[in-house]
């Protein structure tokens, strides 16, 4: 009898499974009504028809915030910024000359992704399905569990030894239960199969039309190259605007994680990945790197402050005001040298205060005599400096000999404002 | 009968010899030493195995209360990151390779086994002898990295990190490499003692739900571990030769080597899980009194899973780069793991009803395992779904979700497991009421660890931080509180069950639970050949006439029939005859079986001994000097095996 009673149990929850896996499908489906397919023209807001005109609209942004839309398709408009730098400072907090900009004093801000108590703040439009399916598996494991559990617990009491109980003949297998305990799961798994193929195909196939930003990793570094050509360490993104990340290594694998974006990706040496969202609440997330990668690891893109990279969704007409603003080097040389120390990674490998981390400290290095490790001397002048840097395995250190190779090489990589900078920068740590 | 110095240390100890444990009394120390080191016996290379799995544990364990002292706080709480890398890698790889993967099939699946099968040993004693000393040399090598500065690449190896690393790769790789082999080795030998030693009258639905287990994970051991030889040998080329295979620079692909890897990794998943299941199915059904329920469907589920095993490596990948197409492939073939496990789960449960529990130390792991199963199993589901799996892939979640798998219910059917056969192996008995209370603290600790890591995992704290956002920490914190008290019951555990060797323990009588399996039938602890008379088959899992004479000790009353294909069995007969020198340097020198054949109708089960006799005669038939491994290679009677599975 009592088993009976589990069968019902039990074919109650396969039925309760499958009205949550189809009514997530249904919930979801209304605030996303654009075609899952692979191909969908996503028209992420009304505004977009505004795109074609955004090109002439890039250097007034602050003018018209709602109706701006980045210039995704315009390669124009990575020329523009430049000469457009002025009107920026009259909205926000003008950028300080040596100080911070006002898109670096965004990034510092506190990380705001309270959420529910399962999940942070879920930001990516498209992925709020995927919370969905969480939620619904998450309904299913409590009541699988606590079936089976409440089985466990109840049959141990009750059957439990004591004097005079003895255990009672009980058939030894019965086919009916026994098939529909195999059937019942395995339908249940069809349909999450089912939901969760569908959700993901919509997850990570990103519309034609979107912001493409390349992302390169490495040790312990991230650095997020715009269309401009804007290069920084922290990503920072449009709001209602879909976003795709090309996304490469320069040494060993990364990932990509964004937890509120819900996003994950491997970054793989010489070979390009993608991933792609679309923000709907400006604000400061984090940004981690979820694939291991030695040291730090857990500290990819930290900053001399001890902040970690994070992801900036600026609010509407805040990103093309970024582009433009950020793209500019002010500053003397020192201050751009000291901001090139932390946006390219220096920073995690080499200290200024003189502590020992995995590469040598910049602090009193200037003009030593160093024993370099294929035998010799080098003098650390502007030139050594200059060689280390854009090929750091060709003068490396004795007492650094093993960590040689570790370093990505710059050559390419600086403008020449920054390699100065970084110059002036070292020499001035006394 | 016996030798005049024979001495019968145990109540329930063999009456004619001594048992496997005593063989060598009184011999000079240096005897005794390579008694043991070069022994051929089935027990005691399991004993061994025990005694180093049980050693690398508290190890593995120490690694792991290192890294989560250091992570009560955010930044450095006791090391560096360098060191913390070290930590959590060795954390992993000496619990996988040297306790969790051994763990069940090599330690007690050497002692147990065969008894279980009423043969006297493993069909190859040498093979099984090799592969512990490859065990050795590998553990050693293994954690041999640790001098040599450590292993920092997390015990998955990936590329190019590990071509890349400046620690020891190569030495430790090279221990994996052994430990594989190892692991080959008793897969095999597994499997050929399961289908050539199995007696008379024991078809395959005879067998208990453990050796089908076994079963499973040997057909794994076999076809996977290769793929890892395979994969760690190519690493090492690459890091040793610049071979470009696996690393981008040279031409090579970082993310073929994680399909290698888990090609093996995968189905290791489940060479821990399996035999983890068998045992189980052994406790529940014992301390419930109850046959197995769907005996069938828990044999079939344990096979269904091992083949699966191998088409999901993929899932591991589902954020690595591969194509959709194969996402979408792997993540169905996911499911289809899902519900074979399911069904053992309903099985057990089921096993329970109407069954008359005795909640005894190894019945607590179990029900313990239960629950535990359940959650890793259901937490499993969220990773399944690929568009769930984006976001907790790499996350404390999948953290939490294979400890509750690996830990939760591997380790836990361990511990349960060895307090069952505990008894029988070495004669002892643990304490209870302390073996009760560590079980409670396994629970209680392991659930306190892990509970917190599935939130912080699906709030998005990536698994191998060093450094985390300080809004983790109260999770972190009662993860670290959890982890002591489970480390500390663990730990418990192991020395009290060692502390039963000491002067004075309580001894084991023959068969303390009213377990029906043969093994109980052997003396505690067996002989060397496990069985001074043949043991008498029976249903299996049948509990009908096995009585409580008194607390803790049982015994068939009622005459056992006999199944209708047991006549003149001769599997058991290798049991009873002469064996040569099974120890350099050492005669065995108590006299053949035939002549003790009245004593042990006395002693032993005297209803057994009529049916038992016939089996004794056919031994004689045997060459006397015919040895263990001669009897292995000679031809093999034909079994009833087919007409047995016709009528079940």
């Amino acid at each position: 009898m009592k088993l009976r009673s589990y069968i019902g149990v039990i074919v109650t929850a396969g039925v309760l499974a499958w009205g949550l896996a189809s009514g997530v499908d249904h919930v979801v489906a209304q605030p996303q009504p654009a075609a899952p397919g692979a191909t969908a023209q996503v028209t992420p807001d009304p505004t977009q028809p505004a795109a074609g005109s955004a090109d002439a609209s890039q250097g007034s942004a602050q003018a018209s915030p709602p109706v701006d839309q980045p210039a995704a398709q315009g390669s124009a408009a990575g020329a523009d910024p430049k000469a457009a730098t002025p009107p920026a400072g009259a909205a926000a907090a003008p950028a300080p000359k040596g100080g911070k900009g006002w898109w670096e004093l965004l990034a510092d801000r506190p990380i705001s992704e309270e959420g529910t108590y399962w999940m942070p703040k879920g930001v990516n439009r498209v992925a709020h399905d995927s919370d969905g399916m969480f939620y619904a598996v998450y309904a299913l494991s409590i009541f699988f569990f606590f079936a089976i559990a409440g089985a466990v617990i109840y049959f141990t009491i009750k059957y439990r030894h004591r004097p005079g109980h003895k255990a009672e003949p009980s058939s030894g297998h019965n086919d009916a239960l026994e098939i529909t305990w195999t059937v019942i799961p395995t339908l249940i798994c069809v349909f999450l199969f089912y939901y969760g193929w569908r959700t993901y195909v919509k997850v990570v196939t990103p519309p034609q039309k979107a912001v493409e930003i390349s992302v390169e990793a490495w040790r312990w570094s991230w650095e997020f190259t715009h269309q401009n050509g804007l290069k920084d360490s922290d990503l920072h993104v449009p709001v209602g605007t879909p976003v795709r990340l090309v996304m490469t290594s320069r040494d060993v694998l990364h990932a990509f994680y964004a937890p509120v974006m819900r996003v994950k990706q491997d970054i793989i040496p010489r070979r390009y990945t993608y991933a792609w969202f679309l923000a709907d609440k400006p604000g400061t997330y984090r940004l981690n790197c979820a694939e291991y990668c030695g040291t730090d690891h857990s500290q990819m893109g930290k900053k001399a402050d001890g902040r970690r990279a994070v992801v900036v969704v600026h609010e509407p007409g805040g990103y093309e005001r970024y582009l433009a603003d950020a793209n500019v080097i002010t500053g003397t040389p020192e201050e751009i040298g000291a901001k090139t120390y932390e946006k390219k990674g220096c920073i995690s490998c080499h200290s200024v205060d003189g502590s020992a981390k995995v590469g040598p400290t910049f602090k009193g290095s200037w003009g030593t005599t160093i024993q370099l490790a294929g035998g010799g001397t080098a003098v650390v002048n502007e030139d050594y400096i200059r060689e280390s840097i854009e090929v750091p395995s060709a003068k490396g250190r004795a007492n650094y000999a093993s960590q040689i190779g570790s370093m990505p090489a710059f050559d390419g990589q600086l403008k020449p404002e920054e390699l100065a900078g970084l110059i002036a920068y070292i020499k001035s740590l006394k | 009968m016996a030798t005049a110095a024979f001495q019968k240390k145990y109540p329930d100890g063999p009456d004619s010899e001594p048992c496997y444990l005593d063989i060598h009394d009184g011999k000079p120390l240096g005897t005794r030493i390579a008694g043991w080191l070069l022994t051929l016996d089935h027990k005691r290379i399991g004993l061994m195995y025990l005694f180093g799995i049980l050693v690398s544990l508290i190890v593995g364990g120490a690694f792991a209360l290192l890294v989560r002292t250091e992570l009560w706080a955010p930044g450095q709480t006791i090391v560096g990151q360098d060191t913390y890398n070290k930590f959590f890698t060795l954390h992993g790889a000496v619990m996988v390779f040297l306790v969790i993967i051994p763990g069940i099939p090599a330690a007690l699946g050497n002692i147990i086994l065969p008894i279980q099968l009423g043969a006297p040993d493993v069909a190859f004693p040498k093979l099984n002898l090799s592969s512990f000393y490859l065990w050795i040399a590998g553990a050693l090598l293994l954690v041999g990295a640790v001098p040599f500065g450590g292993l920092d690449t997390g015990w998955t190896l990936y590329t190019p990190y590990s071509l890349e690393s400046k620690t020891p790769v190569l030495i430790a790789v090279m221990g994996v490499f052994l430990l594989g082999f190892s692991s080959i080795f008793t897969g095999l030998n597994m499997l050929v003692t399961i289908h050539k030693f199995r007696p008379q009258g024991m078809g395959w639905f005879q067998l208990p739900l453990n050796i089908w287990a076994i079963y499973a994970t040997a057909i794994m051991q076999v076809l996977a571990t290769p793929v890892l030889g395979i994969t760690v040998l190519l690493l090492a080329v690459e890091r040793f030769a610049h071979i470009g295979i696996f690393d981008a620079k040279l031409g090579g692909d970082p993310v073929l080597f994680q399909h290698f890897f888990w090609f093996y990794s995968h189905p290791a998943v489940y060479i821990m899980i399996i035999p983890g299941m068998g045992v189980i199915s052994e406790m529940i059904s014992t301390f419930s009194r109850k046959p197995l329920f769907g005996y069938r469907f828990v044999a079939y589920s344990s096979i269904s899973l091992a083949l699966l095993s191998f088409l999901v490596w993929g899932h591991h990948m589902f954020v690595s780069g591969q194509s959709r197409l194969a996402n979408m492939v792997f993540s169905a073939l996911t499911f289809t793991v899902g519900i074979p496990s399911a069904v053992k789960v309903f099985n057990w449960v089921a096993t329970l009803y109407k069954g008359d529990i005795r909640l005894k130390t190894p019945m607590l792991y179990s029900l313990a395992f239960l629950l535990l199963f359940t959650i890793g199993g259901l937490t499993g589901l969220f990773l399944g779904i690929l568009a769930v799996d984006v976001h907790l892939h790499d996350t404390y979640f999948v953290v939490a979700h294979f400890h509750y798998v690996m830990m939760g219910s591997t380790l836990v059917a361990f511990l349960g497991a060895l307090h069952y056969w505990w008894p029988k192996f070495t004669g002892r008995m643990y304490p209870e009421t302390l073996g009760q209370i560590c079980a409670w603290g396994v629970f209680i600790g392991f659930n306190l660890t892990f509970l917190p890591q599935f939130v912080m995992g699906s709030r998005g704290m990536p698994r191998r931080y060093w450094d985390y956002d300080p809004h983790f920490q109260i999770f972190h914190q009662l993860s670290t509180v959890g982890a002591f008290v489970l480390g500390i019951s663990i730990f418990i555990a192991v020395i009290y069950l060692f502390g039963t060797f000491r002067k004075g323990a309580p001894l084991a009588p023959r068969n303390p639970w009213g377990a029906s399996s043969l093994e109980w039938q052997a003396p505690t602890p067996p002989t060397l050949f496990n069985f001074e008379k043949p043991p008498v088959l029976h249903e299996v899992y049948n509990y009908d006439d096995l009585v409580e004479v008194r607390p803790d000790v049982w015994e068939r009353r009622a005459p056992i029939e006999a199944l209708p294909s047991e006549v003149a069995g001769t599997a058991h007969a290798h049991a009873a005859a002469d064996a040569p020198k099974r120890v350099a340097g050492e005669k065995v020198s108590w006299t053949a079986p035939v002549e003790s054949q009245a004593a042990t109708e006395q002693a032993g089960l005297s209803t057994d001994a009529p049916k038992a006799a016939p089996a004794v005669d056919a031994s004689e038939a045997k060459p006397a000097t015919a040895s263990l491994d001669d009897m292995a290679d000679a031809p093999v009677e034909p079994k009833s095996d087919d007409k047995k599975e016709g009528e079940s």
